[in-house]
């Protein structure tokens, strides 16, 4: 039989319905998979019981793939149709990779419009970077689903928080290739911070250190109210623990009188390199024997004490980052309450010491730091497939202004309100202003103030072909809804003719902190203002439609009435016009009262008359049977 | 009779209460869904129930609420490893049929 997992306490699921789900680090240099079983994230291994997967891809012919360790060790064989560090041109065009040279690819040179993707001529024909990254995704798709024994019902996949747009959508069309329903994309450095578990801990600034093989990024993220805020990035693309296996190459080769290595000569010394590294972090001392292809043997040790100062100036190239990553937070040293190791690299004593007097305090190790992304992406990932109970619910995104439209009056009316953590839905149903009226437009606007004149204007569209009824009969359901990824839609539906008309808008598009903290400002500055506003706006709406109803009925029926009474009525249409002049509510309402009360008699009179008229023409029968 | 669990599949789960950080033992029970009627229920307890008959197998407590027991008495549950999954094997005695991966059953 299958084999069970524990779930947490009412969060059994049905036979075949288990909600598996995992977290994926899509990175540089290598990638892994992790999920949560039986309560705790685990990275899942492959049969080797290797965590890592290398993120390189080798097209060996139209049909066949290598994906991982096989492609890496036999990328010198092929170098054009091995791609390794594909992350690097996802959503990126030629333009922006520069001098392409560097590369041993043969990049398109396609007459693509101008910002279209890189693609690289392969044996098995043009790949753009989307391809290539859908491979080692698929590969860990495989691999969950194997450990797993059931198809996932979806993955967060981690991309660097200086990712734009472009990146990320390329990283979804990546995941989307590999057959993977994405639940979310997921910061990097927050998914660190989630696995360490800060994001049920005390609010504060956080720094996430990642070193990782080949690049090195400092993120300040602020946790409020369970959310993370990326503040901001900074980094080098190219410092990585590579850089520390090049020192200690470079140091063998000097010491040995060496010059001008092979290809294999150089990747022996450079493995031999990475491994005393390795050994350094926990012994005082490593000793390095290899024998070159000419035959020359090499046998030296380095002490911690050399390599630490071989490689003191990598170590302080992670500073300048770090400075300038608080500078632009706006923050001191002092303003932050942890600090999150990230990368192999950081597990170098040296690193660790540093970063460790950079910001006055120990930063969190205890975490494995290749690990630690995909850690928090399965926990976020058990999370949004629904595995934990609603009061484990964590916030991790929000709305920050309210989502709304625009209603007569010009009055925002708020459907979604700020805070509202994503993904949501709400709808609400609007009628007809006006008798006979067909089309509606819809003015999508995003802000806390009452008054849409106040509010961001996001999208405006219209619902057309709605059947000519009297005012106020017409049901229109307007649905707003924001997906994980902050992408607002917006449909409306007539509900009688089942007509309807949608939008999509990204309401946080343009909008920069300063500006979202701005409008809340101004909100809870003019709240009484607008509250008068709105009132105001309410009585003169509906002022209009009184007057537009008051003169269609006296245009109609005005026969009905004695002279003198005709005169007060339209005495009274007289004076609420003059009110509307008015800014004061109040003022306007007792007008509006007193045209009501003045109209009471000819609205009986009317109904009267609408009633005979009913009657008129019908079976004497069937008004006996109804009477 | 009771519920017992293996040596091995004790050993897992106070492993994983130990790293959840909380939890008084394991809750077993059987629920009336699935393709051939019965499912198994495996979670993690918090909080023991009024009505909860207690077992211990191994250092771990078992819990199951009365009216499961009869699908699951002399139950053992085993922690097994098939190819790269790995997860809880429920040994029943009292199932007569179950679909075809076992997740469901009838007695």
């Amino acid at each position: 039989m299958a084999l069970l997992q524990i779930s947490e306490p009412g969060m059994s699921t049905a036979p075949h319905q288990h909600r598996l789900a995992v977290g994926i680090d899509l990175g540089t240099t290598n990638s892994l998979v992790a999920t949560v079983r039986n309560g705790i994230s685990t990275v899942l291994n492959d049969e080797q019981g290797r965590a890592m997967l290398p993120s390189v891809v080798r097209y060996l012919d139209a049909q066949n793939i290598l994906v991982g360790e096989e492609a890496q060790r036999t990328q010198s064989e092929d170098p054009t149709n091995t791609i390794s560090s594909v992350k690097r041109f996802m959503g990126r065009g030629l333009a922006d990779i520069g001098d392409i040279s560097r590369f041993p690819y043969r990049f398109l040179d396609d007459s693509a419009p101008h910002g279209a993707q890189v693609r690289l001529r392969t044996v098995a024909g043009a790949k753009s970077p989307v391809e290539v990254s859908a491979e080692i995704l698929k590969m860990l798709r495989a691999r969950a689903e194997a450990s797993l024994g059931g198809e996932l019902v979806g993955a967060v996949i981690t991309v660097p928080a200086y990712f734009d747009d472009a990146q990320r959508q390329a990283t979804k069309d990546a995941a989307r290739l590999a057959g993977l329903n994405v639940l979310r994309l997921l910061n990097e450095p927050t998914a660190a911070a989630i696995a360490y578990g800060l994001d049920n801990g005390s609010e504060g600034v956080y720094a996430v250190y990642d070193l990782g093989g080949g690049t090195f990024d400092i993120s300040i993220l602020r946790l409020s109210r369970g959310v993370f805020e990326v503040l901001s990035t900074n980094g080098d693309s190219a410092l990585g623990g590579d850089d520390f296996d090049h020192r200690i190459y470079c140091w063998l080769l000097e010491k040995n009188a060496l010059s001008a290595l092979g290809p294999q000569d150089t990747r022996l010394l450079l493995t031999q390199a990475r491994t005393a590294k390795e050994q350094l972090t926990e012994h005082a001392e490593a000793r390095i024997t290899v024998m070159l292809s000419g035959g020359e043997i090499i046998d030296n040790v380095l002490s911690q004490a050399a390599f630490h100062e071989m490689s003191n100036n990598l170590v302080q190239r992670t500073l300048q980052p770090m400075r300038r990553a608080l500078r632009d937070a706006g923050l001191k040293v002092q303003d932050v309450n942890g600090v999150v190791m990230v990368g192999g690299a950081t597990r170098m004593p040296q690193v660790q010491r540093a970063v460790g007097e950079f910001f006055a305090q120990t930063p969190l190790t205890n975490l494995d730091p290749d690990k630690v992304v995909a850690l928090g992406a399965a926990i976020q990932a058990n999370l949004l497939a629904g595995n934990r109970g609603e009061d484990d619910w964590l916030l991790l995104d929000v709305i920050p202004l309210s989502l709304g439209l625009e209603t007569m009056g010009g009055l925002a009316e708020k459907l979604i309100p700020r805070n509202s953590t994503i993904p949501t839905a709400r709808a609400q149903e609007f009628t007809t202003y006006k008798d006979g009226q067909t089309a509606m437009s819809i003015h999508v606007v995003q802000g806390e103030r009452e008054l849409v004149s106040d509010c961001r204007s996001l999208a405006k569209f219209e619902l057309r072909g709605i059947p000519a009824m009297v005012a106020g009969a017409a049901r229109i359901r307007v649905t707003f809804q924001v997906d994980a990824d902050g992408l607002l839609s917006v449909a409306a539906r007539e509900m009688g003719s089942g007509v309807e008309a949608m939008i999509e808008v990204k309401p946080s598009y343009g909008l920069s902190d300063s500006e979202i903290t701005r409008m809340l400002q101004e909100s809870g500055q003019y709240a009484k203002e607008d509250m008068q506003a709105r009132a105001l706006r309410e009585q003169q709406t509906e002022a209009h439609q009184l007057i537009e109803a008051v003169q269609n009925a006296l245009a109609q029926d005005g026969d009905l009435l004695v002279k003198a009474e005709r005169e007060r009525i339209v005495e009274q249409v007289q004076m609420l016009q003059d009110s509307l002049q008015q800014t004061d509510a109040a003022l306007l309402k007792r007008a509006i009262t007193n045209l009501n009360d003045a109209t009471v008699s000819f609205a009986q009179a009317r109904m009267d008359k609408s009633v005979s008229r009913a009657l008129a023409g019908k079976n004497i029968s069937e008004l006996e049977v109804k009477s | 009779m009771g519920i017992t669990l293996t040596e091995t599949a004790a050993r897992h789960v106070q492993n994983f209460i130990a790293k959840r950080g909380k939890g008084v033992g394991l809750r077993i029970g059987v629920r009336t869904t699935g393709c051939s009627g019965m499912a198994y229920k495996l979670e993690f307890a918090d909080v023991l129930g009024d009505d909860d008959l207690q077992f211990q197998s191994n250092g771990v407590t078992l819990l199951v609420d009365p009216k499961s027991l009869p699908y699951i008495d002399g139950m053992e549950l085993d922690f097994q490893r098939e190819g790269l999954n790995e997860g809880f094997k429920f040994n029943n005695p009292n199932v007569k049929n179950e679909c075809g991966c076992g997740e469901s059953f009838q007695v």
